[in-house]
């Protein structure tokens, strides 16, 4: 039994001719915090979005705690597996995604009480927390319209949260906020990784990525081109492409 | 003009126009109906639901709705469909309505954001409830207006059963030119309760419009 949560091998992704994973290999152990980094458009969201299969993978293959998430089945067999999978894989997106006809705790609670993993009263009690959690308490019945970008996000992680999920994957979630509002989404988030959550995040805020992460992988133009420790990937980077691409975002 | 002739025949047009009302607001029951599976299943992953829908969308958008109506009233008794010219007409005049109403349901839908969908198949749930509890919700605000649209095409075009011979504001404009031969008059009259019906149902759109934009 290997305590990789999540393993990749030879993953490639193409939309059209266009091939924007070209064979990634990556381990996700359990509570370790993958910081994902590299230039625009080098394919930290497609490798986010194949993970839980927001995106069919073209070749290779995707494990998550031992099942094999790409498998090729049947239309309704595959979306029942995936069903399942998903909710052990939160996913947070840059531009929130809320549910704008729902308030902050019908976000949260949804899908809970729809997959009837609990009941309202329970939903409720455990959605209140969250909502506390994430410093949202006294925003529980705001719809997303009459929140700040950092509260939707907010709202949006503890909407996550609210599936118990094994992983988190965060995609550029500071990255549509206004400066001063990046501060507490990125406090939620290293509140997480204290608490041992184990998440993928990808982020452009690389002092973010160093403090929080115990694992930095750099991808570029759909490889992965260096990964290590952060203070070694930031301080001492090997390639010359991840030398690069330090010296003009720092 | 004559105001006598009119002060005379109105109530007769006021009696027909209930009946153009009731032939309208079936018609648009049932084209709803119809609208909504019909616009549903234009989004189905499965081709044997979505290509029958699609075909039922262009034959009706694609052809007149007298031939379609004819098509029933005429054409239907060869193949064992008899109907009186009321039922013909709520079914014609429904079933083309549908046709325009799946495509603006199926319109309103596509336009959600597709990250809404996305979230909510992230959280595990399923596509029938994704749609049922994240992207109808929001598409029904969507729909409201191209679904008026839709209906009040469909009150206006209700004329076409005259052809068949019910008794409605057209044909009852027309039974009336027959006798008095004052056409001018006859269809101001049919225009005036035609422009009353469609400004109430206007108003009425508008007044749900708002509602849904609040809430
Ligand atoms: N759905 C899609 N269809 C076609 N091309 C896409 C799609 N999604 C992403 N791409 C392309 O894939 C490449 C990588 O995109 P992405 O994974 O979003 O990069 P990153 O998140 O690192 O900026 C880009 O060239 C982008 O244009
Ligand atoms: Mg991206």
């Amino acid at each position: 039994m290997s305590e990789n949560l999540i393993e990749i091998r030879g993953l490639k992704k193409n939309f059209g001719d266009l091939a924007v994973l070209k064979g990634i290999d990556m381990n996700i152990r359990k509570g370790q915090i993958v910081a994902l980094i590299g230039a625009s458009g080098s394919g930290k969201s497609t490798l986010l979005r194949t993970i839980n299969q927001l995106e069919e993978a073209t070749a290779g293959e995707i494990w998550f705690d031992g099942q094999l998430v790409n498998q090729d089945l049947p239309h309704r067999a595959r979306e029942k597996h995936l069903n399942q999978l998903r909710r052990e894989i939160g996913m947070v997106f840059q531009h929130f995604n809320l549910f704008p006809h729902l308030t902050a705790i019908e976000n949260v609670t949804l899908a809970p009480t729809m997959l009837k993993l609990q009941n309202k009263s329970d939903a409720l009690t455990s959605g209140k927390a969250l909502l506390d959690k994430v410093g949202l308490a006294d925003r529980i019945d705001h719809y997303p319209s009459q929140l700040s970008g950092g509260q939707k996000q907010r709202v949006a992680i503890a909407r996550s949260l609210a599936m118990s999920p094994q992983v988190m994957l965060f995609d550029e979630v500071t990255s549509a906020l206004d400066p001063e509002l990046v501060g507490e989404v990125n406090r939620v988030m290293k509140q997480l990784a204290q608490e041992h959550m184990t998440m993928i995040i990808v982020t452009h805020d690389l002092r973010f990525a160093e403090d929080v992460s115990d694992h930095v992988v750099f991808l570029a133009d759909g490889l992965v081109v260096e990964e290590g420790p952060p203070a070694q990937i930031f301080a001492d980077p090997k390639h010359e492409l991840t030398q690069s691409f330090l010296k003009q975002v720092f | 003009m004559d105001i006598q002739l009119i002060a005379k025949v109105w109530p007769f047009f006021a009696e027909a126009a209930v009946v153009t009302v009731e032939i309208s607001v079936l018609a648009i029951l049932l084209g709803l109906s119809i609208g909504f599976a019909a616009g549903l299943g234009s989004l189905s992953h499965n081709k044997l639901i979505r290509l029958p829908v699609r075909f039922y969308v262009s034959f009706f958008r694609g052809t007149p709705a007298l031939i379609q109506l004819f098509l029933l009233y005429f054409g239907g008794p060869q193949v064992g469909i008899q109907l009186d010219p009321f039922e013909a007409g709520v079914i014609g005049l429904g079933v083309n309505i549908g046709a325009y109403m799946s495509e603006s349901i199926r319109g309103a839908i596509i336009s959600v954001d597709k990250g809404q969908t996305e979230a909510g198949r992230c959280l595990g749930l399923g596509h029938a409830q994704v749609m049922r509890k994240i992207i109808i919700p929001q598409a029904a605000r969507l729909m409201v207006r191209p679904l008026g649209v839709n209906a009040i095409a469909l009150i206006k075009g209700s004329a076409i059963v005259s052809t068949i011979s019910l008794v409605e504001l057209s044909y009852t404009a027309h039974r009336f030119i027959s006798s008095t031969y004052k056409p001018f008059e006859m269809f101001i009259l049919a225009s005036v309760f035609y422009l009353l019906i469609v400004t109430v149902f206007s108003y009425g759109v508008r007044k749900v419009d708002q509602r849904v934009a609040m809430d």
